[in-house]
């Protein structure tokens, strides 16, 4: 079990103890507590998942086929990402090598799914700390807000979402829930109907994503100064790409750089995943912490998601998206690409990517094909890998003679990011917090940190009067000394 | 393109427990397929979702509830920004403020109906009690959609709902 600054204070009974529960914006419910000592220094600071779901039994013993639509129900945000990954894996226990068509309706859901998230994160969580400031008035950072006082960029971020979701819904066959993926295929392909109602409006889509990254681009303008320290840290990091070193959302080996940007493994195969990645485990926090074998786990942690993938690919396949990454590579002499907040650009640069894709893929004829399922020699093990919005995806399972799965490994993203959040935290509270009087502005900046990372705690319960957002102080021996309450 | 003028929109996730009890009204609802509504479920209120709303003369939101004081609530929803502290998921009243803000007109009438909920464990089944909730508001959801049980067949109680079925 390794140790890092500011994990783990000395004289913990002595300090005065901070709690942010539940982080406002962030799905699920996630905690943050600060240790200071009397005089205000932040001496422990720790992002804690609180909630153990348990995902792995609810899936172990299902029959195989149920799973892709059982996954969906782990996640209220990005169901479609479960649905494919869990199909990939799948795959492999079919022995089976999709089809064209079926490969390329799988893509296109994906491109559905990281366009609609992606413009969820930008223009509904992150946008009212962006537009208004980290410590701006509390009642109107919210989405809301932002509708009031830019009403066209709310307007659009609506729209896109709702874009991307008709992509999902007529390629996984329904709004939600979809059954359009299934282990060795799809069960429907795109009708000419479907094509011609979404290619309406993608010129419109690819042309607002552009409008988009300049939003982002012109924010970093204006207060370089705060987008180049906020947070920031060296990391290692990990994600998929292609065989010729593309971005590639969907498909492709691994590769995994350390904190300096040199090569732990490139090009390597998920399915064997195990050998490279391990998973350590702390005795404050029910998440894991997944480490580069190669590198140990007090170096070996890593990020995951929108700014790794932009920064570590060689290159965007689609020509739009690849100038706004070469001029985000190139922006502040690479700070931007650099700092924590640069997960924001380059979200938006996924986004334009996603909007392109989508349209190059629905002038595919490939998409009307017939040739929907594959099989092959029965396997007994598959492991599926996929970028989701938050970043890389992995499912593995074991499935017995009876087809039932008797063994499954989900590593989400948030868990593959779950260190460098807490860095993230620790920076901002050695930065912002330490030494000064709390107040909501301030712990607002730990949570903007957070929500950089955008972690799904998962998963979608939202039932009416439930999660209120409370922050308490406590003294070293638990009791509250002061509390705030709202939502 | 013309709309059903009543909207039902459910929220809830079916493997989460009692959040399950939206999902599990909208499915009746829809097997009973009366004249002039549609039925929309999902795991949350978002942002679109207030495009739904174009065309409709009243929406009815059905959610699990914690702060019930009774089996069922109804409440009248009006637009409010309000504060929430998240936007993963919308309350009615924003996305009814949504709808004024994007589309520049008045939304819909909007209610509430809220089903007493207590638990909410990922794999685990309705409650007992937000069970019994459920049969007692499915008579009044009826009235609210215009229609009442003697019009509604036998068979359209669901699947995994088994105290919808008295």
């Amino acid at each position: 079990m390794s140790t890092l600054p500011l994990e783990t204070a000395a004289h913990r009974e002595k300090l005065r103890r901070v709690v942010i529960e539940p982080l406002s914006r962030v799905e699920g419910h996630g905690k943050v507590t600060l240790l200071l000592d009397e005089q205000g220094h932040v001496e422990q600071a720790r992002l804690h998942i609180v909630e153990f779901r348990a995902f792995e039994k609810f899936i172990q013993g299902r029959p195989y086929w149920e799973v892709p639509v059982m996954v969906q129900r782990l996640c209220g945000i990005c169901p479609v990402s479960h649905h494919l990954a869990a199909c990939k894996a799948l795959d492999q226990v079919l022995g089976a090598t999709v089809t064209p068509t079926a490969g390329k309706i799988r893509r296109l859901m994906h491109y559905g799914q990281i366009l609609q998230s992606h413009a969820l994160h930008f223009f509904h969580l992150s946008s009212p700390d962006l537009l208004f400031g980290f410590d701006s008035d509390v009642a109107r950072r919210n989405i809301v807000g932002v509708a009031a006082a830019f009403p066209e960029i709310a307007r659009q971020g609506v729209l896109l979402r709702k874009y991307g979701q008709e992509v999902i819904r007529h390629t996984a066959g329904k709004r939600i829930h979809g059954t359009g993926s299934v282990p060795g295929g799809v069960n429907k392909n795109l009708s000419l109907a479907e094509r011609d109602e979404l290619l309406a409006d993608i010129a419109q889509t690819i042309a607002w994503s552009r409008d988009s990254v300049q939003i982002v681009r012109r924010l970093f303008e204006q207060n370089p100064g705060l987008y180049r320290t906020f947070a920031s840290f060296p990391a290692s990091t990990l994600s998929l790409v292609r065989a010729d070193g593309a971005l590639d959302l969907y498909h492709g080996g691994l590769r995994a750089r350390d904190a300096d940007g040199n090569p732990v493994f490139d090009h390597a195969p998920y399915d064997r995943y195990w050998e490279r990645i391990a998973e350590d485990v702390k005795a404050w926090s029910y998440m894991k912490f997944p480490y580069f074998k190669a590198l140990g786990a007090e170096q070996g942690w890593y990020r995951v998601g929108p700014l790794t993938r932009v920064t570590q690919c060689d290159f965007i396949p689609t020509p739009l998206a690849e100038l706004e990454r070469r001029e985000f590579m190139a922006f502040d002499d690479g700070r931007a690409a650099r700092s924590t907040l640069g997960f924001h650009w380059a979200r938006m640069i996924e986004m334009l990517h996603a909007a392109e894709s989508i349209r190059d893929l629905l002038h595919d004829p490939d998409l009307q094909g017939t040739d929907l399922m594959a099989s092959g020699e029965r396997q007994a093990r598959g492991v599926g890998v996929i970028e989701a919005p938050r970043g890389t995806l992995i499912h593995h399972y074991r499935v017995d003679e009876q087809d039932q799965v008797v063994r499954a490994n989900l590593i989400v993203s948030t868990t593959h990011n779950n260190q460098a959040m807490n860095v993230a935290i620790r920076e901002v509270a050695r930065r912002y917090l330490d030494g000064r009087q709390l107040t909501e502005g301030l712990l607002n900046h730990i949570e903007v940190a957070v929500r950089a990372f955008d972690p799904c705690l998962s998963c979608a319960t939202h039932a009416v009067g439930k999660m209120p957002l409370s922050v308490q102080l406590l003294d070293p021996y638990g009791t509250v000394i002061d509390a705030r309450m709202r939502g | 393109m013309t709309v059903a003028p009543t909207l039902v929109f459910a929220t809830g996730n079916p493997s989460r427990g009692d959040d399950a009890v939206g999902p599990l009204l909208a499915e009746r609802l829809m097997a009973a397929d009366l004249p002039g509504v549609e039925v929309l479920v999902d795991f949350q209120l978002q942002v679109e979702h207030a495009l739904d709303l174009q065309g409709r003369s009243r929406v009815i939101f059905v959610d699990a509830c914690v702060d019930a004081e009774a089996p069922f609530v109804e409440r009248e929803v009006l637009a409010d920004a309000g504060f929430a502290h998240t936007s993963h998921a919308l309350a009615p009243a924003q996305v009814l403020e949504t709808y004024r803000r994007v589309t520049g007109a008045n939304p819909p009438a909007a209610l509430l109906f809220g089903v007493r909920a207590h638990s909410f464990e990922l794999g685990a089944g309705l409650s007992g009690d937000t069970g019994y909730a459920c049969r007692l508001a499915w008579p009044r959801l009826l009235q609210l959609c215009g229609a009442d049980r003697s019009q509604v067949p036998d068979n359209t109680s669901t699947r995994t709902c088994r105290f919808c079925e008295a």
